[in-house]
């Protein structure tokens, strides 16, 4: 088997908003492992999943350690596939200019058709 | 590409936001509280309509509609048992979405 | 088919455990490897061995372990969400194994499919 045929197409949905659970902070752990792997890595911010890209989180007065600046990291390990379902964006009232990162804002058909080119789909 | 959906749609809005992502042919299995999305007669009957209109096949997990009390469930739904999950999964990669 | 399992959600208070089991017991049944269960998130707690639920219900760390020794599945619980919730190797199930999420990305590399369950 070639090593190219050994590379998997894995894609993690950012689904939940961050802090109220845990679910988007161990995402992200989970997938700053997986970059280090050398696969074919993306993330895609659906739904309250955006929210973890909010600017300007501060966590002091809950006493839980802040992450959203970790997705400014993301690109160092070469994980620069970052998706956001443009519809949720705008539900939202939000725009690319309030997010922490660059995105590519996309539809949500243009999202399904790469999760389905995807070999694993991992939602947290 | 296989979709499931756990959630109940009067609770959460999984299943429709689901729908917006599916593409040409992929089906959808329900399965434990989002089998309540099949039952016959609720208001997300014409949701499952279109999905099954733009060709996209919609299971059910028999176990989890049993377990329910729910035995009248919307035209054009099938149900599969878990072996019948397996097989699914077979032909499929899946996106579960939680 | 080989199967990986990604478990994402802790006993009882989600049917997700007990679906994953009867999934991974009816892709047995048809004569599929499921690889590895790896547990994330709380379902880390899956892991523990000091569960004891009434007679009357079902026994779900009994299960992992009976897929483990029965059925060669490996069950593995990731160490940093172990740490944060209480789950070591003293307290691991029979047949149960603390690995990390290196162990996870293997399992979805060398698999067929990679399915989760959670909440």
């Amino acid at each position: 088997m070639s090593e190219e045929q050994d590379i998997k197409k894995i894609m993690h949905v950012m689904r939940r908003a961050p802090h109220g659970s845990i679910y988007t902070y161990e995402g992200l752990e989970m997938i700053l492992i997986m970059a280090a792997y050398e696969q074919d890595l993306s993330v895609a911010f659906i739904g309250d999943g955006i929210y973890a890209l909010k600017k300007d989180q501060d966590t002091a007065g809950i006493g839980i350690k802040g992450f959203s600046k970790t997705f400014m990291a993301l690109d160092g390990y070469d994980v620069e596939k970052l998706y956001v379902d443009r519809q949720s964006l705008e539900e939202r009232g939000l725009t690319e200019d309030d997010l922490v990162v660059d995105v590519e804002v996309m539809d949500a058909s243009e999202i399904g058709r790469l999760m389905n080119e995807q070999d694993v789909v991992i939602h947290h | 590409m296989l979709h499931t959906i756990n959630k109940s749609p009067f609770e959460n809005n999984t299943f429709t936001t689901c729908v917006r992502f599916l593409q040409p042919g992929d089906p959808v299995l329900f399965i434990e509280d989002g089998v309540y999305a099949v039952q016959a007669g609720n208001r997300f009957g014409a949701l499952i309509q279109s999905v099954l209109k733009k060709n996209n096949p919609v299971y059910a997990l028999k176990p989890d509609l049993d377990a329910r009390g729910i035995s009248a469930i919307a035209e054009g739904v099938k149900t599969v048992d878990y072996a019948g999950f397996v097989d699914l999964v077979e032909e499929h990669q899946v996106s579960s979405w939680l | 088919m080989n199967i990986g399992i990604l478990l994402k959600e802790g006993p009882y208070n989600h049917q997700a455990a007990d679906t994953a089991f009867k999934f991974a017991e009816a892709a047995i049944a048809k004569g599929h490897k499921v690889d590895a269960i790896f547990l994330y998130n709380d379902g880390v707690i899956n892991a523990t061995r000091l569960g004891d639920p009434p007679q009357d219900d079902r026994n779900i760390a009994a299960r992992w372990t009976e897929l483990s020794l029965k059925h060669g599945v490996e069950v593995l619980a990731c160490i940093a969400a172990s740490k944060r919730r209480g789950i070591n190797d003293e307290v691991m199930i029979e047949g149960g194994e603390i690995t990390g999420l290196g162990t996870l990305t293997d399992i979805a590399i060398r698999n067929d499919r990679l399915l989760t369950f959670g909440d």
